[in-house]
C-alpha cells in the first residue's frame, strides 16, 4: 500500500515554468505551435518535471506556508533544517504531456544508517513515485533517497 | 544519434552564476519551500554559512546538457547522487561521457556517466544515465 495517492493534473504552464526555472527552454517543452513539440504530439515534460507534483501532494511538508501545514518529524522526514537530498534515480517509460492526469503513488522503500563523517550519524529513507497517467501507462518511476542529519554538513 | 560511441564526451557550463533568484525560481517551481533554500538566517541557525541550492535544481540543469545531447524524449534512465551543497555564485559545469552502448527493448541505448562541477571544480552531482540513441 503506498503511503499517499493523488492526482497531478499536467498543464502547459507549470511545465514551461518548471522548464525555464532549469534554464532549459526547448520548444518540445515551452511552445505548443512549435514543429518539435507537434512531432511528439504536444508539449512534454523535461525529464525531472514530475517533482513539481509536490504542489498536489497532501500533507506535504516542505511549504510551510500552505495551509494545515505540519513540520516534518524529527525521526522520519527530518526537520526542515536536517533533512538533505541524498539521491534522486528517474526510470522513464513513456512521455508525460501537457493535459495529462497522473495518479501518483508514494511508498516507502528501504531505509538504512550510517555514521557520517561530515553530518554525524546519517539516517536514509527511500521513497518510491510512480506517475500512471489517464491511460493507466506508468510513465516515470522515481525512487528517492532522503538523508537526515545530526548536525549540518560540513563544507 | 546512431553515431553515438563509447568514450563520447560533453562538457557543458549550464548555469554561468547560480543567484538566489534562480533558486527561488526553482522554489516556487518545484514546490519545495524548505527555508534552507531562501531563507538565510534560518540557513546559518541550521549551521550552514549561507542557503543553498535545492539538489533538485542542480539535477535539472544537469539534465539540461542530456536533453541538449540526446533529445526531449530520448533519456530511459537519469539517476544521481547530490555529493556537495551549491552555493549561490558558484557556476556549474555539466559533464557526460558514454562508457557503454547497449541494445535494449528494440533499441540502441547510449549508458552515459554523469557529473557536475562546481566553480572550484568539485563534483556536486554524480550519477548515470540512459538514453536511446
Amino acid at each position: 500500500m503506498p503511503d499517499k495517492e493523488f492526482t497531478f493534473p499536467v498543464d502547459r504552464t507549470a511545465i514551461m515554468l518548471f522548464a525555464r526555472s532549469v534554464l532549459d527552454n526547448r520548444p518540445e517543452f515551452t511552445d505548443p505551435d512549435s514543429p518539435e513539440a507537434k512531432a511528439l504530439g504536444g508539449v512534454v515534460a523535461p525529464p525531472t518535471f514530475t517533482w513539481a507534483g509536490s504542489h498536489y501532494e497532501p500533507n506535504y511538508n516542505l511549504d510551510m506556508t500552505r495551509p494545515g501545514w505540519k513540520p516534518p518529524s524529527s525521526s522520519g522526514g527530518g526537520s526542515l533544517g536536517r533533512g538533505l537530498h541524498g539521491e534522486q534515480h528517474y526510470e522513464y517509460f513513456h512521455p508525460i504531456h501537457a493535459g495529462d492526469t497522473l495518479n501518483v503513488t508514494i511508498s516507502p522503500g528501504n531505509s538504512w544508517e550510517k555514521d557520517g563523517r561530515r553530518g554525524g550519524k546519517l539516517r536514509f529513507a527511500e521513497n518510491i513515485y510512480e506517475y500512471t497517467n489517464q491511460d493507466g501507462v506508468l510513465c516515470v518511476r522515481v525512487r528517492m533517497v532522503g538523508v537526515t542529519t545530526e548536525k549540518a554538513v560540513e563544507q | 544519434m546512431a553515431d553515438v560511441k563509447v568514450g563520447d564526451k560533453r562538457d557543458q557550463v549550464v548555469i554561468e552564476r547560480v543567484t538566489r533568484t534562480h533558486i527561488v525560481k526553482y522554489a516556487g517551481t518545484s514546490g519545495d519551500y524548505n527555508p534552507l533554500h531562501h531563507d538565510d538566517e534560518f540557513a546559518q541557525k541550521a549551521g550552514y554559512p549561507s542557503v543553498f541550492a535545492h539538489g533538485m535544481l542542480s539535477m535539472g540543469l544537469t539534465g539540461r546538457m542530456l536533453t541538449d545531447w540526446f533529445g526531449a524524449v530520448a533519456l530511459r534512465k537519469y539517476g544521481v547522487r547530490f555529493t556537495k551543497q551549491v552555493f549561490p555564485g558558484e557556476q556549474l559545469t555539466a559533464h557526460g561521457e558514454v562508457t557503454a552502448i547497449a541494445e535494449e527493448n528494440g533499441e540502441k541505448r547510449a549508458v552515459v556517466h554523469v557529473w557536475t562541477t562546481n566553480s572550484a571544480g568539485e563534483t556536486v552531482v554524480d550519477g548515470e544515465a540512459v538514453a536511446a540513441v
